[in-house]
């Protein structure tokens, strides 16, 4: 899968109650999540975030709360990916889990900024800034992870016969 | 090479003889729970996914915890979710408001949570349950809706990490203290993806709430999961919470430690001795210091209560510090016991009267406040002390407030005082 939008850069350890306040958990309504996506981080994310965008952050992000609200409000605001130095642990399988792109790499943020536009190629584990002709090398995630992410999440997964994920 | 007490939980649950850190695995689960935020949506994808009936009706909590008693027309929608699922496959823990109790503090007491058990939770502090020995972590919605239609979960076997306590504790630290100092030690991300085993004589010498104190906040640091190795007071726990159930875990004990020559990614080793009451300054648990170094912070609101903090023990050293004294008239105190019997214990110990006499609001359990759900929300500039868990911008209330994380004894007493206060100037 290739991607390609505008960067959103967050600072390290962006946590779940930033990235969707516990105030607007009385719903599982992807479109309501998505109005309040990364509130408490950056008030004024949703009236600049556009379809493709992708995040860009440093170390811990997704940290604190296990609430997959916080990847579907990511993944309903019209983010296609997040690229971080690292990921808390929930907030990866949840991402993987519902079927939102997510990239960890060291040397990240490095010179990202705002506004700069991003190459990733999932399949490849690569991230590239044609501006600054600069490419990150990712592991690719393990083939079972692929295959969630590519069938649209976990519970796709499960859907052709119950127990399918018995051959992970 | 030798198991941690983790890796030999988690190859059990697999069938194997031995797992190695960083391998893949789909584990069997003994038990999965969800509350009222995260249920709703696991609820939602097993369904969307077609699938009949739960895996196993007995081995799935249904905790109506965060937004109850209900604070609104949604929060009591997605209550409803569980109640009407719990209802239609006949779910056997599933708990009314009335019986129910935070979850964290519930789930032990009722007796679901023993040694060598694998629980998985939707609720980043399923990792309470390390404290008797089990191998419990927290993951999202999708995965408990995985668990609740095969029984299995994927995992990647984690890298343990070794704590190790020496020393003598001082009067007024306890387990909460050894964790923040823990956290302010190795950072939030300090064990990402990795176990925590909690070691030494200090952790032999803590009682089981403040055990659960500690595993609870494992993933602070971002820890898989927190653990301690089951002792005799961990079957004296588990022997009254199960009745005679608790014979089935009786030949756990033989297994249920790390070996000696097991492998660790890090070990540390402190003494606590010198280890004040700690305080976790905003925004980040990480953020902690000695308590007498805060004593010029005025508070407005003190909250004792949550799945870290709200259990019996915690209470009663609240009262001990308030009895016979008043919340001062510029501070909101809000206690909250962790379930309904500990309510009962409280009522019955005399320790509500204390706390309704000093001027403190009593709430039904409840998770509330700790999120910045309902009943005790914090206004813009307010500064809290709380025995809750995590102080994140915005977390009990407006992004503009903040929250110190304390011992159940700091929060007590800096209600009394207006301000951070170490508990031996109060009593």
């Amino acid at each position: 899968m290739k991607l390609k939008g505008r960067a959103h850069k967050f600072g390290d350890n962006v946590n779940t109650d930033e990235i969707i306040p516990a105030r607007y958990l009385n719903t599982i309504d992807p479109a309501i999540l998505s109005r309040h996506c990364m509130e408490d981080a950056d008030p004024d994310f949703v009236n600049k975030v556009e379809k493709g965008d992708i995040i860009v952050a440093g170390s811990n992000f997704g940290c604190g709360s296990s609430r997959e609200h916080a990847p579907i409000a990511i993944k309903a605001s019209g983010i296609s990916c997040v690229i971080a130095r690292s990921f808390a642990r929930i907030f990866y399988r949840n991402a993987i889990n519902i079927g939102l792109p997510i990239l960890e790499n060291g040397q990240l943020p490095g010179d990202i900024q705002t506004g700069d536009i991003i190459e990733i190629d999932l399949a490849a584990g690569r991230i590239y800034e044609p501006k600054k002709d600069k490419a990150y090398i990712t592991q690719p995630f393990p083939e079972f992870m692929q295959r969630i992410v590519s069938a649209g999440g976990l519970m796709q997964c499960l859907k052709p016969e119950k127990g399918a994920q018995d051959t992970l | 090479m030798r198991q941690t007490i983790t890796e030999k939980i988690l190859a059990r649950h697999y069938a194997k003889k031995r797992v190695e850190p960083g391998e893949f695995i789909n584990a069997k689960v003994d038990l999965c729970l969800g509350n009222d935020i995260t249920a709703p949506l696991a609820i939602s994808e097993f369904e969307k996914a077609g699938i009949a009936d739960p895996w196993d009706k007995n081995r799935i909590a249904l905790v109506p915890d965060h937004f109850t008693p209900n604070k609104d027309a949604m929060s009591a929608r997605q209550c409803k979710v569980l109640q009407v699922f719990a209802k239609k496959h006949c779910i056997r823990h599933y708990f009314e408001q009335g019986r129910v109790g935070v979850e964290h503090a519930l789930l032990p007491e009722a007796g679901l949570t023993g040694p060598g058990d694998l629980i998985i939770g939707a609720d980043s502090h399923t990792c309470t349950y390390g404290a008797l020995g089990a191998f419990s972590t927290g993951v999202g919605s999708t995965d408990l809706a995985s668990v609740m239609a095969t029984g299995r979960c994927w995992f990647k076997v984690p890298q343990s990490m070794k704590f190790i306590y020496k020393g003598r504790m001082q009067k007024w630290s306890g387990g909460k203290d050894i964790i923040l100092f823990t956290i302010g030690k190795i950072g939030v991300d300090g064990a990402n993806y990795k176990a925590m085993e909690f070691t030494g004589p200090v952790i032999r010498g803590l009682s089981m709430d403040d055990r659960f104190s500690m595993c609870n906040m494992a993933i602070e640091a971002g820890g898989k999961n927190g653990i301690i190795a089951p002792d005799e007071k961990t079957r004296a726990y588990i022997k009254q919470a199960m009745g005679r159930r608790y014979l089935s875990y009786a030949a756990r004990w033989s297994y249920l430690f790390s070996d000696k020559e097991a492998c660790y990614s890090d070990s540390y080793e402190w003494d606590m001795s010198a280890v004040e009451p700690q305080v976790a300054c905003p925004h980040l648990p990480s953020n902690v210091k000695g308590v007498s170094a805060l004593k010029k912070v005025s508070i407005d609101q003190s909250v004792i209560g949550s799945c870290t903090n709200g259990r019996i023990s915690d209470l009663r050293i609240a009262a001990r510090i308030l009895k016979g004294k008043k919340v001062n008239s510029r501070v909101r105190l809000i206690v909250i016991p962790a379930t309904q019997n500990i309510y009962k214990q409280a009522l019955e110990e005399g320790l509500l009267e204390v706390f309704t006499k000093s001027g403190a609001v009593v709430e039904t359990p409840t998770c509330g406040p700790c999120l910045g759900g309902h009943a005790g929300i914090l206004a813009e500039g307010e500064v809290a002390i709380a025995t809750t868990n995590r102080n994140f911008v915005g977390r009990m209330g407006s992004p503009k407030s903040f929250v110190y994380l304390a011992n159940p004894a700091v929060a007590a007493a800096s209600a009394v005082k207006a301000r951070i206060t170490h508990p031996a100037e109060v009593v």
